[in-house]
């Protein structure tokens, strides 16, 4: 038993962070909502390829760093902390690994940052990063297949997260790459443990912003985040994160381990943290005033993210049942009816 | 990360739970009753007579040297085998520890062995009438005299006071110095001539709680615990277990949690999807409990401490506790308002955010301690 991270985990996650504070400062998170996002996403993708990042999952064999589940959890709370405008879990974490199970010849450039690949599994209809990607991992049925998106006429969606640079998934077949329902679980799961972990980085930034804020500004001739009221409502954010943890981080040893476990695993983690986050947004806007209800100040960058992840890869309900299934729960009745009228 | 538990360990929880398999009592009555109490120091004197008292400790002291894995694996299986509550708790958990860390070697041959056997009850007497959550106004005295001290004035909320032959407690020992550094812990056997004990009901209306009273009590210099004047430091430098991981260790929640989901099966035609989803939050936070504590546990093995840290443990497993048990009574309906477990366990929950510190206490710790918020 030794739940920790290992000291290299940390040191690259430690990397990682660095490369993001200078890379990926809210003013790159900001400029990707606007007409001049392409540029500034294009750099920062290619820093993330120089480092190795893109290859993260895929085995050393194949031109990768050979990492597992457990070693990205901490590497997507900093993609999360820095709210990085691009699909950095999606090709990381869900396309790479698969290209390279199926020896595709796509792999080479995707993890070299000449390609950025998207992907949307929920059937959700929205495409997140269709904008910015040329290539797309959807779902049909129970395939998998691979769009290319280079010249297919994207229909654009609005979206809360302005960074998204969403559309409706295209109606281009796009090619096969696995029916295997086991290996789909598997990418899903990975998708969704990706997610929650980009929310544990994303409320960890909130909370920074908010401590940070609450410690200078001054009302009453005192810092307000010298008020009680203040003070518990963000120790109720660093409660609710602080437990959120381990249960990421357990998911991905499980599904790092082939464990039966790892699907109500990860379903703890993704419900966790999505709960979480509506909570963490909630407090840390509060607890910023008028400032924080503006699109000028950097909190509602992460905000925004935060909200756009909770609900895609599985929202709470989805992954609350996951949970109840796995504990073996009878479905619910309909509390209208007295025991006596419940044979009608 | 590596999540199993080594050969030796699984052998440690494999002896536990046959053990506790073949001797957990079924049926105690109440251990904050005068009969409950004596039926669960039987109870406790079979644990200490097979060595499961008091795993972690020395064995010279009746502890089997357990590690803290092998001590979190004990109690996984304590509660899960639906064993009684330990009456012994007080001594046990709050006093050991700082009788390990401050005590001297007289002091620990004398109060340890006697403390695992359950011949020494040990009783918490830090709350006074005037002083709760500010600890530190506490007003009884203890006078310096001629080979010891002589203490007046009054404690309350005494866990088991009633049944308790011996107290801890903190006491004014220089009413000149600041308010925190004078005070002095003391340890006091209560049939010392001067000493009077009310017992009195809690919500349950069970007597689990006492007052003290201390009318020219006179105990010897060796009642000292770690040095005039040091009370306050002697008291704080354990807390920590008091708020954190060994009062409440994640095995407790987890039976909970189990017998929760059990009584949802059982109560199928009246789960509403309200109370389902009571169910699987209540699994979701005590797994998490767990999770962070072997995480802490990590911590606390390769030497880094937890501190202020054990405020966010208590402030979780308390809140946690009532959850489950408002989910619980959802989930009986009508037969909620029956005494019984649940409704117990409902009531007990509600203490959770009022002992060992209050939860508003420990949100301000840890808004200013791991925050970084101004103090006022
Ligand atoms: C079941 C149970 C068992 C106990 N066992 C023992 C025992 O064995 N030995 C012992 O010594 N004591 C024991 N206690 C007492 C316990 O330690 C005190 O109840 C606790 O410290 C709170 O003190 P109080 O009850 O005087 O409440 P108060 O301090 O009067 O608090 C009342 C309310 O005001 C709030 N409050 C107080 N100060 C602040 C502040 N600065 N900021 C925000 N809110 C504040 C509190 O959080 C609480 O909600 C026990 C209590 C319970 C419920």
């Amino acid at each position: 038993m030794r739940f920790a991270p290992t000291p290299d985990q940390l040191e690259l996650a430690g990397a990682v962070r660095e490369l993001l504070t200078d890379a990926c400062p809210p003013e790159v998170v900001r400029t990707a909502w606007g007409p001049e996002g392409d540029k500034a996403r294009t750099t920062l993708w290619r820093q993330l390829a120089d480092l190795g990042l893109l290859g993260a999952m895929v085995p050393e064999d194949d031109g990768g760093l050979g990492l597992t589940e457990v070693d990205l959890v901490p590497l997507f709370v900093e993609v999360g902390r820095a709210a990085v405008p691009l699909p950095v879990a999606e090709t990381v974490a869900v396309l790479a690994p698969l290209l390279a199970a199926h020896g595709s010849p796509e792999l080479g450039p995707l993890v070299a940052g000449d390609l950025v690949g998207t992907a949307e599994l929920a059937g959700s209809g929205i495409l997140p990063w269709a904008g910015c990607s040329d290539r797309a991992l959807v779902r049909s049925g129970a395939e998998l297949r691979l769009v290319d998106l280079t010249g297919v006429d994207l229909e654009p969606v609005t979206t809360v997260d302005g960074s998204r640079a969403a559309a409706r998934i295209p109606s281009v077949a796009g090619a096969s790459l696995t029916a295997d329902p086991a290996e789909t679980e598997r990418a899903w799961l990975r998708g969704a443990l990706a997610a929650a972990a980009q929310l544990v980085g994303l409320a960890h930034r909130q909370l920074d912003l908010a401590v940070a804020h609450t410690r200078e500004r001054k009302q009453f001739g005192v810092p307000v985040g010298s008020q009680q009221a203040v003070k518990h409502l963000l120790a109720n954010v660093l409660l609710d994160l602080r437990f959120c943890v381990p249960v990421v981080q357990r998911a991905a040893v499980s599904l790092a381990a082939g464990a039966p476990e790892a699907r109500a695993h990860v379903a703890a983690a993704k419900a966790m943290t999505s709960d979480m986050a509506g909570r963490t947004a909630r407090s840390t806007i509060q607890a910023h005033g008028a400032i924080g209800y503006t699109v000028e100040y950097d909190l509602h960058l992460y905000v925004k993210r935060s909200w756009a992840l909770a609900a895609s890869w599985g929202n709470v309900a989805h992954h609350r049942a996951v949970v109840a299934d796995s504990l073996g729960l009878p479905p619910a009745v309909d509390p209208s009816a007295l025991p006596w009228e419940a044979t009608r | 990360m590596d999540l199993t538990w080594s050969p030796a360990e699984e052998a440690f929880r494999a002896e536990a739970r046959a053990w506790l398999e073949a001797n957990v009592p079924r049926g105690l009555p109440s251990g904050d009753t005068r009969e409950g109490f004596a039926a669960h120091l039987e109870w406790e004197r079979k644990l200490f007579a097979d060595r499961w008292a008091v795993v972690s400790w020395p064995e010279r002291y009746g502890g089997r040297d357990a590690s803290l894995w092998e001590w979190l694996i004990f109690e996984e299986e304590y509660y899960r085998a639906g064993a009684p509550q330990r009456v012994t708790q007080n001594g046990i958990f709050l006093l050991a520890p700082t009788v390990f860390e401050f005590g001297t070697p007289e002091q620990q041959d004398e109060i340890l062995p006697k403390m695992a056997a359950a011949e020494q009850l040990w009783g918490q007497g830090w709350s006074e009438p005037g002083a709760g959550s500010d600890l530190a106004a506490i007003s009884s005295r203890a006078d310096k005299i001629d080979g010891g001290w002589r203490i007046n004035g009054q404690k309350t909320w005494t866990t088991r006071g009633a049944f308790c032959t011996h107290l801890f407690g903190l006491f004014r020992t220089d009413p000149e110095a600041s308010r925190h550094a004078g005070l002095t812990y003391l340890l006091v056997p209560l049939d010392t001539p001067g000493v009077t004990v009310r017992g009195f009901g809690r919500l349950d209306g069970d007597e689990g709680f006492a007052e003290v009273f201390f009318d020219d009590v006179v105990v010897p210099d060796s009642a000292v615990l770690g040095g005039v004047g040091q009370g306050w430091s002697v008291a704080m430098a354990t807390t920590g277990s008091e708020r954190g991981l060994t009062l409440r260790s994640p095995g407790r929640f987890l039976a909970a949690a189990e017998r929760l989901r059990a009584l949802a099966v059982e109560r199928a035609g009246s789960l509403s999807a309200s109370a389902r989803d009571g169910v699987v939050d209540a699994h979701l936070r005590a797994e998490a409990y767990q999770l962070f504590t072997l995480a802490q546990v990590t911590d606390l093995v390769e030497g880094r401490k937890a501190g202020a840290e054990s405020s966010l443990n208590k402030l979780y497993w308390s809140e946690l506790d009532i959850a489950l048990h408002e989910t619980a009574l959802q989930l009986l309906g009508p037969d909620a308002e029956v005494d019984g477990p649940w409704s117990r366990g409902h009531m007990f929950s509600l203490s959770g955010p009022i002992y060992a510190g209050t939860n508003e206490i420990q949100r301000s710790i840890v808004a200013e301690r791991l925050l970084g918020l101004p103090r006022k």
